[in-house]
């Protein structure tokens, strides 16, 4: 409704983008360009690591996950050292090690950073913007299994829900349990059916 | 290093910041497991301390850190879940002191 507008002429002076303008953008981006004067960064740098991390998605983490459905010798090691296992799927998780939690038929784990946000990034890509709110954060601890029936996930009696506060230098894999009725399947059919939420606990993969 | 504790171990965290954290901007000790006692999951290793690394120094000394188990049904008043729900901390060693009642 363009001519509704009581004030047609602010129009004139809108950013295209008003995301761009804001004070946390320009606070940002006056802080990179000290950066790179002072020859802390290199120019682009920041440009350059937030195209190469927009290339990960969760369909490298479902990979790794289907990976250990089919092969037991490399679950184990990702199981005993994430870092390593992953390392074969050209995955760097860096300064920040990756430990991999599995789901049981009586353990159900679940994923949370109360402190800010912390993700393996490295393997998942960007997290989801809920991850990332307070809600979440606050809740995921408080009443974990309010926040899964609120995501559809109903567990079976006699599982317990045990929370992975990432507060520290650790990143958070969930390995989901493979689902009845995928015997015989490969992996890259098994790898369609692990989603994102999955890996984080608040989703359940299904046949 | 030696690790102070061990798997299974039962270790309360401080409920004040102990003296190498006073002053530090960058906690990463929780305030909903503070004071609590819990159970010594994983003994991870050392790393450098992120209260110092966070204010530009070295680190230095490492602190080991642990995962920390705790039953969520002691941490909250009222707890609404099962009674075998937990949650597991990232606590580093200069947090914790040994407790004897689980």
């Amino acid at each position: 409704m363009p001519h509704d507008s009581p004030h047609p002429d602010e129009h004139d002076h809108a950013p295209d983008d008003p995301s761009f303008a804001s004070r946390p953008a320009i606070g940002a981006r006056a802080l990179r360009e000290l950066l790179e004067e002072a020859g802390v960064l290199a120019p682009g740098e920041v440009a350059r690591q937030v195209e190469r991390m927009d290339t990960i998605t969760p369909a490298l983490g479902a990979r790794v996950i289907a990976r250990a459905w089919v092969d037991p010798a490399f679950k184990a090691w990702l199981l005993a050292d994430g870092s390593a296992a992953v390392r074969t799927f050209g995955v760097d998780m860096g300064a920040t090690p990756l430990h991999v939690v599995e789901n049981t038929e009586t353990v159900h784990n679940m994923i949370v950073c109360t402190l800010c946000s912390c993700y393996p990034k490295p393997l998942l890509g960007i997290p989801p913007d809920w991850y990332k709110s307070v809600e979440y954060r606050a809740r995921a601890v408080r009443e974990p299994r309010a926040v899964l029936a609120e995501f559809g996930v109903r567990l079976p009696e006699g599982v317990a829900v045990r929370v992975h506060d990432s507060t520290a230098d650790l990143r958070y894999l969930v390995l989901p349990r493979r689902p009845e009725g995928t015997e015989g399947w490969d992996e890259a059919r098994l790898a369609q059916i692990v989603s994102r939420d999955c890996m984080i606990g608040t989703a359940l993969p299904h046949a | 290093m030696s690790p102070r504790f061990a798997p299974g171990a039962a270790v309360r965290v401080a409920r004040e910041r102990p003296a190498v954290s006073r002053g530090r901007q960058h906690i990463r000790t929780p305030h909903y497991v503070r004071g609590l006692t819990g159970t010594v999951a994983e003994v991870v290793g050392p790393f450098r301390n992120p209260e110092g690394l966070a204010a530009g120094e070295d680190g230095l000394p490492m602190q080991v850190l642990y995962r920390v188990r705790f039953p969520l049904g002691a941490v909250w008043d009222r707890y609404g879940g099962d009674p075998s729900d937990t949650v597991d901390v990232e606590l580093y060693e200069h947090w914790l002191e040994p407790a004897h009642a689980a």
